[in-house]
């Protein structure tokens, strides 16, 4: 990512996407994140790292209201995405996840063949005006997904046939296919062998172009090859975030430091 | 790759503001989830309406009119020699107690309602039920020293009578009735008013005999209750340690082979047997083949045993499941076969699961009416108490779902109302052997 | 009870074995437990299954096999040409049986002598009402052949129960001498004990198979006796059904088949939509407590005897259907004529079914991993449309089996069909006519005063073995459908 200066002014003054300010989780009785402030930034990959449990991911599926599926789970404060609270009644939290869209741990493929599994978002945003128009989108998302030379030839074929590595990145086409302006990832490669994850990564990080990326991962390493912004978790806190260079080179926090160099974790 | 995104340029649309199309695919979720409210609702208001109408139409059952008046027991009747024989006393048939009743009852409505279009004595049989006579005929059997005098007796009204108190007999549907006419209604009003004509509540059906065609009034479900105890009685006695054995063998014993597979794939198939089958399986080889009595409880309990074992030996290897290896490898670890670790460990911790599923199945097979029909407990008249447990088990006897279908038959609609009370003594039955099941659910009910 | 006693000796000796193995065991370790292999118990357990176990195994043997055997033996005497014109072998069997009971039971009533129901003969007795006055009756007169053949055969039962009761002692008190013998302080009692009660598990599990073994067999035999009396093919596609005792009975099966399915088709119409879609909610949109609260209230359904929903169909439903579509009813049509219809007994099968239908599609719905729906509603989908195009496409082959299964349930019920839906066999397209099934059919052949041996009581065996085929067709096919379905999400 070094030889291409332009982008990495771009992120220097990047705009902001998302902010999140005092935003606090409970499940039930739990309170599972506490006081959290974070601006997140367009077109750039931000890592949220940290131990299990920290509250990362519930973090992350704040910002696309997926924890609104959780009977028990409160969410207080303000999540902005472009200025509009995500919160505010007003908002669709279908609309909203159309504009954030949400890669998992486990690939998850529907039982359909591979072409349905990518024209299922356009057609229920109704994306597509015709046939030649959904075939057209579903070849750029699978092409965005870094995929489409390998299930070119049976998009018919059932996308649960296909390996982890194929069916994540099948995952991640599925989702951009429905032109989202954020897009978060889960430990989309906690389930892969290191083949399938570099390919990932690279993917991630030809995404970065377009998409405000936000990965939440268990592997520091990876964090370090993918993001330019990284936030460290801990117990439900927010204990720091900065470039990951300076996170991972000289993290301000004692807490930050005791993660990186593998003493708590 | 950057072409991609210059030729679809993305209108920037505003979180706040809900588009059109999102507004429809909203209603669409609203209709989706409104018929899936209804189906619920649907489900829950048949429940209601069956509930309802089964209560509504069967609490009739449980009272019944009753007709008090002093009888006098002339001696010239019943005991012509006035030696107070028995032998003799005995000889006298229900013959010659209707006269008495008749010219009892003659006397109230003569004293009570005068004027009354009732002219002789013989002209109020239509109110009395058949079946006074035998029911006088046996305390004056009892006590000989009644005898010449005047006995207050409270005696069953006829099922017309009954009826028309109740509601389901009115003055229109009796027109064409040979049975009964206006004016014994007339006079039924006059000596309700006095009295006399009582609705009561009805021991004699729940503990009672079943009557014949014409005196639904005198008829009772106590017979078949009896039959569907003994039934159970078999069944628990058969299904209960052969269902557990099985199932212990099938967990904990059973090698992984083709006749263990067989075996499996049997039981999930017995299960799905329509019971019909079953019926007709009893027939042909409990009746034909090995000559078992017909409508004995014992070949209905064989029966209901070998339909009732799928069910318990699917539960109970549940309940085997899950008690957890550690405590098998514990008992194995101190020593103990095999079969110590399971009668010793592993059964007394699944009891209260096996127990749960016992009860569940022997509450399905309370209910289980069509195999019942093949082997002939069904259009037997259930009119004599078992006189022993052999006899239980042995003699010819009805259950009580097949006792309710009997009624249900029958054209008398005095009959149907017999049917519901019938269906709500056997839902009292499963009610409490389910909730028996369910008290011990919870409170053994073990989480590892 | 002869067999009833000898039961009880049985039982009495193994009793009498448990006591004296124990003790002989005791006293071989000099009183001291320790020395022995197993627990004293063991000891005494041993003795008592060997004086008990073979003993029990061949009685139950010879009980069945006795009367096979009799029977042979009798029926072979009986010379073809004594059987009567228009009757057969195995009526005149059950003849013979009906005398030779009937004879037992005059003996044990005291009206006959034993000696003298020995040297009965027809030509100077009048059997039929010898044995009327002990309450046996009999269709004809008693003739020659069928008196002799029943003497015969009480006296081979005789010897035989004779030899049974001597064998079986025989075996018992062999088993006691046996394992007493045996016993020592040294003796493995504990592995034997456990070997034979591992004898019995298998036994019991053995009992499914058997109960399997039973219904084919009883099936099968008494439909080849119904095809032997009436052509196979006019029973499969015969288009009218009008049985009669008297003879020269119709007896085709596809009036009754179309009964079955169209009342099958209406009770699905309703349990599917109804069962799916309350299962659809209950699992994906109530809440806790509406489903703690609701669930169960819609399994009741399920629990409640086929019996009351009979009764249902025949005085509520049938009466209300009447009311709107019958003569002067609220429609104004006369489309109905009795309370009994297809469409009665449908639409309370369908109530019935709905539990079925929508507790197996429930545990089916349940068993779609979460990501699936994590995956769609990330995507921006709405929960109808996960639903739609995501969880039930992904559960269709479970619901699929769910679907068969009750489907199998309503072809197999009876009770709604004996009171909801009428006696008459038609093949007709209106709903709202009476017609019959199967299972109507099977228990109005049975429960008539045939003849056990006549083509219009056997007929209900064919119907059996139709209604068999037809339900474990459908089971078989639902659960490999639903195992597979699991396994592919386990």
């Amino acid at each position: 990512m070094y030889d291409n200066p332009n982008l990495e002014r771009k992120v220097a003054q990047a705009e902001s996407k998302i902010s999140a300010r005092n935003v606090q989780v409970f499940y039930g009785d739990t309170h599972a994140i506490k006081d959290v402030n974070v601006e997140i930034e367009a077109r750039t990959v931000t890592a949220f790292i940290g131990p299990s449990g920290c509250g990362k991911s519930t973090f992350l599926r704040c910002l696309n209201r997926m924890n609104d599926t959780i009977d028990i789970c409160r969410v207080e404060g303000d999540i902005e995405l472009d200025g509009e609270n995500i919160y505010d009644k007003r908002v669709d939290p279908v609309q909203l996840r159309a504009k954030v869209g949400m890669v998992f741990q486990k690939p998850n493929p529907f039982p359909k063949s591979i072409y349905d599994n990518i024209a299922y978002g356009p057609r229920i945003h109704g994306l597509a005006k015709n046939k030649a128009d959904l075939d057209d989108i579903v070849e750029k998302a699978l092409r965005r997904g870094a995929i489409w030379n390998e299930v070119k030839d049976r998009l018919h074929a059932p996308g649960t046939g296909l390996s982890g590595g194929q069916q994540q990145r099948l995952c991640i086409a599925r989702a951009v296919a429905t032109e989202p302006e954020v897009l978060l990832m889960d430990e989309p490669c906690s389930a892969l062998d290191p083949i399938a994850t570099s390919q990932v990564e690279e993917l991630i990080d030809e995404l970065r172009d377009q998409y405000s990326v936000v990965i939440v991962t268990h592997s520091m390493q990876q964090a370090a090859r993918v993001s330019q912004k990284t936030a460290f978790f801990h117990l439900g806190n927010l204990v720091e975030y900065g470039d990951t260079d300076q996170i991972f080179t000289n993290p301000h926090d004692p807490r930050t430091e005791a993660y990186i160099t593998g003493r708590i974790g | 790759m950057t072409d991609a995104t210059n030729n679809t340029p993305k209108a920037k649309t505003s979180l706040l503001t809900v588009s059109p199309r999102v507004k429809k695919r909203n209603a669409q979720e609203a209709r989706f989830k409104a018929y899936g409210i209804a189906a619920v609702a649907t489900g829950l208001v048949f429940l209601v309406i069956l509930l309802s109408t089964i209560l509504y139409n069967g609490v009739g059952a449980f009272q019944q009119t009753f007709i008090t008046v002093p009888i006098y027991l002339d001696e010239a009747k019943l005991d012509k020699n006035g030696n107070r024989d028995i032998e003799e006393i005995k000889k006298v048939s229900t013959f010659g107690y209707t006269p008495l009743i008749q010219d009892a009852i003659f006397a109230a409505i003569e004293e009570k309602a005068p004027g009354s279009e009732i002219t002789s004595a013989k002209d109020t049989k239509a109110l009395i039920s058949a079946s006074a006579a035998a029911q006088i005929r046996d305390v004056v059997i009892a006590n000989p020293d009644m005898i010449g005098k005047s006995v207050e007796f409270r005696i069953l009204a006829a099922s017309r009578v009954d009826g028309y108190l109740k509601g389901r007999v009115t003055r229109d549907s009796i027109a064409r009735d040979k049975n009964i006419d206006a004016k014994h209604l007339d006079v039924v009003d006059t000596l309700r008013s006095k009295g006399i004509v009582k609705r009561e509540f009805n021991m004699a059906f729940i503990t009672g005999a079943d009557a014949s065609e014409s005196r639904p009034e005198q008829a009772g479900i106590g017979v078949s209750m009896l039959g569907s105890l003994f039934m159970m009685l078999v069944v628990l006695v058969l299904s209960l340690p052969i269902g557990v054995a099985a199932s212990i063998y099938l967990e904990e014993f059973a090698p992984q082979n083709k006749w263990t597979d067989l075996i499996e794939v049997n039981i999930s198939n017995l299960a799905a047997v329509p019971s019909i089958v079953f019926g007709i399986l009893g027939l042909a080889v409990f009746i034909q083949f090995a000559g078992l009595p017909q409508s004995a409880p014992l070949v209905g309990g064989l029966v209901l045993t070998l339909m009732t074992l799928p069910t318990i030996i699917i539960s109970t290897r549940a309940s085997l499941k899950s008690v957890p290896p550690s405590i098998r490898d514990a008992a194995l670890g101190l020593g103990a076969s095999k079969m110590q670790s399971v009668f010793h460990h592993v059964l007394p911790l699944a009891m209260p699961g096996i127990l749960t599923g016992t009860i569940i199945g022997l509450a399905q097979a309370l209910g289980e009416t069509a195999p019942l029909l093949l082997i002939g407990m069904v259009g037997y008249i259930a009119s004599n108490y078992p006189s022993g447990p052999i006899s239980g088990f042995m003699d010819p006897n009805s259950a009580m779902p097949a006792q309710i279908y009997e009624w249900a038959k029958r054209a008398d609609p005095a009959y149907y109302e017999r049917a519901w009370g019938g269906i709500i003594i056997l839902l009292v039955f499963l009610i409490t052997m389910n909730i028996i099941a369910i008290i011990l659910r919870r409170r053994f009910e073990r989480r590892w | 009870m002869p067999l009833l006693w000898l039961v009880l000796i049985v039982l009495a000796l193994a009793g009498a074995g448990y006591v004296l193995g124990r003790q002989r065991a005791m006293s071989s370790a000099g009183g001291d437990t320790r020395h022995l292999h197993s627990l004293p118990v063991y000891y005494g357990s041993n003795v008592a299954i060997f004086a008990a176990m073979p003993a029990f195994l061949v009685l139950a043997v010879w009980l069945i096999a006795q009367p096979l055997l009799v029977d042979s033996i009798v029926s072979a005497d009986i010379p073809a040409t004594a059987v009567p014109e228009g009757s057969t072998l195995s009526l005149l069997m059950s003849d013979v049986r009906r005398v030779a009971d009937g004879l037992d039971l005059a003996i044990s009533q005291g009206t006959i002598a034993a000696d003298e129901a020995k040297t009965l003969r027809a030509d100077a007795t009048d059997v039929r009402a010898l044995l009327a006055s002990v309450g046996v009756a009999l269709g004809s007169d008693v003739n020659e052949t069928t008196l002799s053949a029943a003497q015969e055969f009480r006296a081979l039962t005789g010897t035989g129960s004779m030899a049974m009761t001597v064998v079986v002692l025989a075996l018992a008190l062999g088993g006691f001498a046996y394992a007493y013998s045996r016993t020592n302080k040294d003796f493995r009692a504990r592995n034997v004990v456990e070997r034979s009660i591992r004898g019995l598990l298998i036994a019991a599990a053995s009992i499914a198979i058997l109960t399997t073994v039973g219904i084919v067999l009883s099936l099968v035999f008494n439909t080849v006796e119904f095809f032997r009396l009436y052509p196979a093919l006019d029973f499969f596609f015969g288009t009218t059904w009008s049985p009669s005792f008297g003879g020269g009975s119709e007896l085709g099966v596809l009036p009754l088949l179309w009964g079955t399915l169209y009342i099958s088709v209406i009770a699905l119409a309703v349990a599917v939509p109804i069962g799916l879609f309350a299962a659809v909610y209950l699992s994906e949109y109530a809440g806790a407590k509406v489903r703690a609260f609701a669930k169960p209230l819609i399994e009741v359904l399920a629990g409640i005897p086929t019996i009351v929903y009979g009764l249902f169909a025949l005085l509520t439903v049938g009466p209300l259907l009447v009311k709107f579509f019958g003569s002067g009813g609220t429609f104004g049509v006369d489309w109905m004529s009795g309370a009994s219809s297809v469409t009665t007994a449908g639409l309370v099968m369908g109530i019935m079914l709905i539990p079925f239908v929508s507790s197996l599609s429930d545990d089916i719905i349940n068993a779609v991993p979460q990501s699936m729906r994590d995956g769609s509603l990330g995507l921006g989908a709405t929960k109808s449309e996960t639903i739609k195009q995501v969880v039930l496409p992904a559960a269709l082959p479970g619901i699929v089996g769910a679907i068969l299964l009750a489907a199998s349930r309503a072809i197999g019920e009876t009770m709604i069909v004996v009171l909801g839906a009428g006696a008459a066999a038609r093949l007709s397209m209106n709903p709202l006519e009476a017609m019959t099934t199967v299972t109507a059919k099977i228990v109005s052949q049975l429960t008539g005063d045939a003849d056990f041996a006549s083509p219009e009581a056997l007929v209900a065996f064919a119907l059996g073995m139709t209604l068999f085929v037809m339900t474990l067709g459908l089971n078989v096919l639902a659960l490999y459908i639903v195992r597979k379905y699991r396994e592919q999400y386990e």
